[in-house]
């Protein structure tokens, strides 16, 4: 299947229009924003239901209580601020108040990993998806572009529990279907090869198709696995793919400890020992520059991911 | 609501089981639990309006969140008493396997408990959101919550006592346990809290203040007060004078028996100071 750009849109934005949609269609979602309204594009949500929506103000640790509490009458609460303040700012905040009470709290977290961009790493938060996923219970998911954020946003309002949904800042591709069902913990294998599998999340999904391009000229047959959630992690599809392949690079815009990469790692070695890659950011803090500089800099594109199938093709033979 | 002798009674047998269920388990919070008996039982038999069977929505009636969960003891003492769950299941207190965590957990569905606690600073939030819940489902009752004086140190508790009061939350009672102690020794020695009350009035809350804590009656009172002041655009907190330890005269008065246990000869003597009322579980 040839996955076509359908335009540049930014993922936040779809977080945005599903939850306008939730408001609509579940009078039991509410939103809660911690002075980033219009970053996370909660604005239209705000303006159609405002006894829904809580202005909490720059307090990340009091709206992630709030929202706990909001939960104890029914209510399902998607809070959201930039992924570093949803996550690491308030850590205990949800490992006790939601993930170990059990909370059904939607933690809906923007501008992730390099890709915010200009402000910096103060801001750039690329070791959410290990502090998150290493909390019992909670469920993580990187979408990759604009309409499977939104396809996401409104499947994660059915879950019962928590759930962490990242995404990010700025326009990319919007390449998968509109109106998409999304299945929590079902990995999306969206082309087939036979030489390696490239399981990839969030922003590199993408890069992972255009590495595809380059790498089917050179007559490598590729397998791309968008791998939306990361915990519960799909295995079967992982090990399905694996076995064929004999070989594995994983992608995401995080640090390689914590990562995608490691779960599948974990995965891999228990089940079907091959060897893998990983691209990721190699222990390292970000920087200040536009997105695709930064991607650029730090390897996480489809030029990197061309090199690592390469390197773990000779690694396979 | 239930005569004021047997409420007496209920408190000489809850002090009994939080040194009973301490001493037992080796571990645990005598202290802060002994200085609060009289205020839950207050509030669980006199304020309170809730259901007979506990469900953790709490739809249509008070609920009630612990955030100085380490005081655990005296809650599940209560919440056994008042018939939450069987009273001998406080023997399991702190067991492995035991739905009695150190600090309340709801992992194992502890009837009573809606959220847990232990890492301090949180409840307050938690009972705001609990109170936002109640006004979204035009549901009159109240979010109640209890802190501890030395928890006011956690950050959190601001950011909560500026939201509720700035957005008029008045479907909200807070009680703080004003005991003076904490682990390190007073708080006006560890990090001195100020004028709580004139720090709360700043942060536009209506605030009681009740000097005598362990003063069963006027615990009474000054929660039945607190309703009546619901409903009126502001959130209202009872700064409640208690004593550390009250009930058992070794235990009064200082911050030593914050987390520890009662030695066989101690607990005798905790125990002769408090004669058996109801029945020991």
């Amino acid at each position: 299947m040839n996955y076509i750009n359908q335009g540049e849109k930014d993922t936040r934005s779809g977080f945005g229009d599903a939850l306008l949609f939730l408001g609509k269609t579940n009078p039991n979602v509410v939103g809660l924003c911690a002075d980033l309204t219009g970053s996370l594009k909660m604005n239209a949500f705000k303006k159609e239901f405002p006894d829904r929506f809580f202005q909490i103000g720059i307090a990340e640790a009091n709206m992630m209580g709030i929202a706990a509490g909001l939960t104890i009458g029914g209510k399902i609460p998607f809070t959201g601020t930039f992924a570093n303040f949803s996550t690491g700012r308030v850590y205990d905040q949800i490992r006790q108040s939601i993930a170990y009470s059990n909370k059904n709290v939607k933690i809906c977290a923007s501008h992730a990993g390099l890709t915010l961009g200009e402000d910096g790493a103060t801001h750039q938060i690329l070791e959410d998806i290990g502090l998150m996923k290493m909390l019992p219970g909670m469920v993580v998911i990187n979408p990759c572009d604009y309409n499977q954020t939104k396809a996401a946003t409104i499947a994660i309002a059915s879950h019962e529990g928590p759930v962490y949904l990242r995404f990010g800042r700025p326009k990319v591709p919007n390449f998968t279907p509109e109106n998409q069902s999304f299945k929590i913990g079902e990995a999306i294998v969206l082309k087939e090869g036979s030489d390696v599998t490239i399981a990839a999340t969030g922003h590199l999904v993408w890069e992972a198709l255009e590495a595809a391009k380059t790498l089917e000229n050179e007559n490598i047959s590729v397998e791309i696995i968008n791998v939306h959630t990361i915990k519960p992690l799909d295995e079967k599809t992982i090990l399905k793919s694996v076995h064929k392949t004999k070989c594995i690079v994983s992608a995401e815009e995080h640090n390689y400890l914590g990562g995608l990469g490691e779960s599948i790692a974990r995965v891999i070695t228990q089940n079907y020992p091959c060897p893998q890659e990983f691209i990721a950011t190699n222990d390292t803090f970000g920087e200040s520059g536009k997105p695709h500089e930064l991607m650029d800099k730090y390897q996480l594109n489809s030029v990197a991911i061309c090199n690592s199938v390469r390197k773990v093709l000779k690694r396979k033979s | 609501m239930s005569d004021i002798s047997f409420l007496s009674q209920l408190v000489t047998q809850s002090r009994r089981d939080i040194l009973r269920m301490v001493h037992k388990a080796k571990s645990g919070h005598p202290g802060g639990s002994l200085g609060c008996v009289e205020f839950f039982i207050a509030l669980y038999y006199t304020a309170l309006e809730i259901d007979d069977k506990f469900s953790l929505d709490g739809i249509n009636e008070d609920v009630f969140f612990l955030s100085n969960g380490h005081i655990s003891p005296v809650f599940y003492s209560v919440l056994a008493r008042k018939g939450f769950f069987p009273v001998y299941e406080l023997n399991t207190f702190r067991n492995i396997n035991s739905r009695l965590q150190g600090h309340p957990s709801v992992q194992k569905s502890l009837p009573g408990v809606r959220v847990a606690s232990g890492s301090l600073g949180q409840g307050l939030s938690v009972a705001v959101g609990a109170a936002l819940a109640k006004k979204l489902n035009n549901d009159s009752k109240i979010s109640y919550a209890l802190l501890g004086d030395g928890e006011l140190q956690e950050g959190q508790n601001w950011e909560a006592f500026m939201y509720a009061g700035s957005n008029n939350l008045d479907n909200l009672i807070v009680t703080i346990d004003l005991n003076g102690q904490q682990i390190d020794g007073s708080t006006k020695d560890v990090l001195s809290l100020g004028d709580i009350e004139a720090k709360l009035k700043a942060f536009d809350w209506e605030v009681i203040v009740e000097k005598e804590g362990n003063n069963l009656e006027k615990v009474i009172s000054v929660l039945k007060l607190a309703k009546t002041m619901t409903k009126n655009k502001k959130p209202i907190c009872i700064l409640l004078h208690t004593i550390m330890g009250n009930g058992v005269d070794f235990m009064m008065h200082t911050h030593d028996w914050h987390g520890i246990a009662p030695n066989d000869e101690q607990l005798d003597l905790a125990l002769s100071q408090n004669p058996e009322t109801l029945k020991d579980f």
